[in-house]
């Protein structure tokens, strides 16, 4: 199972991103550079966190016209998984792959805190194996992460079953209290609506190890192996 | 030939960088600013010979320098 990990200048997660793939069996990360033209061979693409091109302009408006993006979208309309965590979800929202925008946090403070999240959508590529309304872990890091999308968007978002994680209180409930950053509705991570391509501003990448605070990150890369797995099997 | 741009968070878009600017220019002694916005304000030096110079800066501007869920722009010559 061979995983691409998209390196922009300025990505810093890359080699989070690796590590935590490369510690689960059956898994196999590689480095791809921006400049690259072609993912073909990859099974799935990890954009991974960072500040892409110093986040100049706007997180991720820069790195969308880098030359492995167009691959990252054919592949992605091809059914191909792909997964961006803090900057990545922001380069997908930013190319248009994913709706809505991530804007500067409510409270104007970066965050780095472990956060819970619950999971809203049980069978998803990224989350099979988590109940509905399962509790995970993970660590958030970043300035400009409050998920923002109109109100035609947001209720598409809803009836697709496109949301797949909310910050939540540690006993999670779904309220202010438990939103670190101001994102609408309390969105933490989304799909589109085939299913295949998921952005989270939290990151699984550094919630694999249980030294690190929390393994939760384990139960997303280990679903889009089951994913992957499954489809293989069909296709076989 | 100079281009400005102004891009400008859209109206439905919480902006609490201006709402901090605000807050400290009424801490300073102006009570009465109600609201401030902030944007973004581009000077671009472009050769005014250049072949449909108006749509392609209005395509840069809606695909590089503003996004369109998020923020207004306006093309000032």
């Amino acid at each position: 199972m061979k995983f691409a990990v998209i390196q922009f200048p300025g990505s810093n997660c890359d080699q989070d991103c690796v590590a935590a793939l490369n510690g689960i069996a059956g898994a196999h990360a590689e480095f791809v550079w921006h400049k690259k033209t072609s993912l073909h061979g990859y099974d799935a693409i990890v954009l991974p966190g960072g500040f892409a091109f110093g986040d100049y302009l706007r997180c991720g408006a820069i790195a969308r016209f880098s030359p492995i993006m167009a691959a990252v979208v054919e592949e992605a309309r091809n059914g191909k998984l792909v997964i961006g965590a803090c900057n990545g979800f922001q380069v997908l929202c930013e190319i248009g792959l994913l709706p809505g925008a991530l804007v500067r946090n409510r409270k104007l403070h970066f965050i780095c805190e472990l956060l819970t999240l619950r999971v809203e959508v049980p069978d998803s590529a990224f989350t099979h194996g988590c109940p509905q309304g399962s509790l995970l872990r993970m660590p958030i890091a970043h300035g400009e992460g409050c998920y923002f999308a109109d109100e035609k968007t947001l209720r598409e978002l809803n009836e697709r079953q496109q949301i797949i994680l909310r910050y939540a209180t540690s006993d999670g409930r779904i309220e202010p209290s438990g939103n670190p950053n101001g994102s609408v509705e309390n969105i933490a991570g989304i799909c589109n609506r085939e299913g295949n391509v998921f952005g989270l501003m939290p990151h699984p990448d550094r919630a694999c190890e249980l030294r690190l605070g929390s393994a939760d990150g384990l139960k997303i890369f280990q679903s889009m192996i089951q994913t992957i797995e499954a489809s293989r099997a069909r296709a076989a | 030939m100079k281009v400005k741009v102004l891009v400008t968070p859209k109206a439905a878009v919480l902006d609490p960088q201006g709402a901090a600017v605000r807050d400290a220019m009424q801490h300073l002694g102006m009570p009465e600013v109600s609201s401030v916005r902030i944007g973004k304000y581009l000077e671009i030096e472009v050769d005014d010979e250049t072949p449909n110079l108006d749509s392609r800066l209005n395509d840069l501007c809606r695909d590089l320098l503003s996004n369109p869920v998020i923020e207004d722009y306006e093309v000032v010559k």
